[in-house]
């Protein structure tokens, strides 16, 4: 409990800009008995997970695995209070989840930038909207530039950089509030292999740095067990929790490329794809309509 | 490596010389289009005044190039029997704008409250099908019945037809902003109204410009009909007298005033579109292959 109360301590000196913070347990998650049923057009209603519970703790790194359309998402829309649960609560820091949680960043899969603001002005749309001054979100956005790499971009629009550099982009404007939770939804998923690498390497760096809680929802298994404490594995439709595993490799993890091909992390890739091939095999024969 | 250095001068040669013959061919390509927009003008123009002169086509009925030419210089010249072109013209000129802009304000804040409003939206939209459905130029003649010969009817006429253009153009500008980014705002905070302000209607702008070039064009339309139909001043009222005096080449040279007036107004759009839009990629087209 020390070493995470004194990086959290840490994390907060530089940039700490009210919006995330808090108390040592304001980054905790916990999700009870959570149930979203949706209603489809044709007036039908349709469960996209069911009985969902799970605890993550202050500055932990969760990732999220499951077959395709099983309610991953569905489950982070709950957290950051963008959606209501049907059954169930979601708590964050102690607090219910009612209405959008403060001190929550959101990153996807399409990076969600604004293409008609420069480079700058996509980074310092947060602390704008918590009301800081211009200026001084000015000079905060550009140390975050700084830190991403990006200095001397910042008038650019986003059609003009690469894929690389608007996941950067979108990594600074994700932390530049200093959230207390990061909701990542497949954020890396659309990058080609080698970029992907680098940007894992750069989210653990910057993510060390600050320490917020992540969820990170992906459909990469190595790329789960390379980043993550905690991997979270999720049944195919209607979604609910089968298994959790802690991944203890150690920290910091280093080159995401390299603990590829230490011993622990195939032991462990080994067991956690175990659990997921039913699942991932359960959901292909529902979408292609095979008998199961 | 060494031989790389050598040759250094060489290259360097190759390079000028392909750069000059890339531009030789961007030259070339530029003076052939020219060549056949001019040519394309002379037949259609030439062909027009040589039918008519030759007396297979007759002038009476369809005018004449020359004679166009000389009935805009009696209009500038001489004026009309209702006061100076210029008078006419801006008259013209000021019930479009007018228009205009009326319609698409109304067209602008109409569009983005049904495209953010489902509700609204499923409320009103088969009303708003309906009267786009109508036909709405006939409405001319009730706003002259009504409001009378003034500018009045002329404003309402235009704006009328400015704003479904521009009305359809905005509600699918909202309706297609990225989810993502309104999540992603909402997330760090933004209210409704900065949820509009930072995304929607930036994200919407898009379709609202290219909705203006047709947009005047119309707004023109429903000023020149509604004076048409009853007027005591303007270019339409121009028109009808001359439509009543046998006199085709005052209609076609009104219609030349009316057109320098529109490409100019579609210029000032291009570049309002330029400014505002400047973060899109460049288009393709721009990029020409070479």
């Amino acid at each position: 409990m020390t070493t995470v109360s004194d990086l959290h301590r840490r994390g907060h000196t530089p940039t700490d800009q009210g919006g995330g913070g808090g108390g040592e347990d304001a980054g905790r998650i916990e999700i009870h008995g959570l149930t979203k049923r949706y209603l489809t057009p044709k007036g039908e209603t349709f469960t996209a997970i069911r009985d969902v519970s799970l605890t993550v703790e202050p500055g932990q790194f969760c990732a999220i695995v499951g077959p395709t359309g099983c309610g991953k998402s569905t489950t982070l829309a709950q957290v950051s209070g963008l959606e209501r649960p049907s059954v169930g609560s979601v708590s964050v820091g102690g607090q219910t989840v009612d209405g959008i949680t403060n001190g929550v960043s959101y990153m996807f899969q399409a990076d969600a930038l604004f293409p008609w603001k420069t480079v700058l002005n996509n980074v310092l749309i947060g602390p704008v909207l918590l009301g800081t001054p211009k200026r001084e979100a000015t000079e905060l956005a550009m140390d975050w530039l700084r830190r991403v790499g990006l200095s001397g971009f910042e008038d650019r629009y986003p059609h003009q950089l690469s894929g690389g550099m608007r996941k950067r982009v979108a990594m600074a404007a994700a932390l530049i509030n200093n959230p207390r939770i990061l909701l990542m939804d497949e954020p890396f998923g659309a990058l080609d292999v080698q970029t992907k690498a680098i940007m894992q390497n750069e989210l653990l760096q910057l993510w060390e740095g600050l320490r917020p809680t992540v969820l990170f929802i992906t459909h990469d298994l190595d790329e789960a067990v390379a980043l993550a404490d905690k991997v979270v594995i999720m049944t195919s439709s209607p979604g609910a929790i089968k298994n959790v595993f802690d991944i203890d490799l150690p920290r910091p993890r280093g080159d995401v490329q390299q603990i590829r091909h230490e011993e622990r992390f195939l032991e462990l890739q080994g067991q956690i794809w175990a659990s997921l091939k039913d699942e991932v095999t359960r959901a292909y024969q529902q979408t292609a309509g095979v008998p199961a | 490596m060494t031989s790389l250095t050598h040759n250094a001068p060489l290259v360097h040669e190759q390079e000028a010389e392909l750069k000059s013959a890339a531009r030789r061919t961007v030259t070339r390509r530029r003076t052939w289009i020219w060549v056949g927009r001019i040519l394309l003008a002379v037949v259609v123009i030439g062909g027009w005044q040589w039918f008519t002169a030759v007396g297979w086509v007759d002038k009476f009925f369809f005018g004449q190039p020359t004679e166009v030419w000389n009935s805009l210089v009696t209009l500038f010249r001489d004026g009309t029997a209702f006061g100076s072109i210029w008078e006419n013209l801006w008259i013209t000129v000021q019930e479009a704008l007018l228009g205009f802009l009326l319609g698409t304000l109304t067209g602008v804040v109409l569009g983005i409250l049904l495209g953010s409003n489902r509700y609204l939206s499923e409320v009103v939209g088969p009303y708003i099908r309906i009267v786009n459905s109508i036909p709405r130029i006939v409405l001319g003649s009730i706003f002259i019945v009504a409001f009378g010969l003034g500018m009045g009817p002329k404003v309402l006429l235009a704006a009328v037809l400015v704003f479904f253009v521009v009305f359809f153009n905005a509600f699918q500008g909202v309706r297609e902003v990225d989810q993502n980014l309104i999540s992603n705002v909402r997330v760090l905070g933004a209210s409704p109204l900065q949820v509009a302000m930072h995304v929607t209607i930036p994200s919407a702008m898009t379709w609202i410009i290219a909705s203006l070039h047709t947009a005047f064009g119309f707004a023109i339309i429903g000023a020149l009909v509604a004076e048409v139909l009853g007027a005591q001043h303007g270019v339409g009222l121009i028109i009808s007298q001359a439509q009543g005096t046998f006199d085709p080449n005052t209609v076609f040279a009104c219609m030349v005033i009316i057109a320098v007036i529109t490409l100019g107004a579609e210029y000032l759009i291009s570049l309002l579109e330029h400014s505002l839009l400047k973060w899109r990629p460049p288009s393709r087209s721009e990029a020409q292959a070479i």
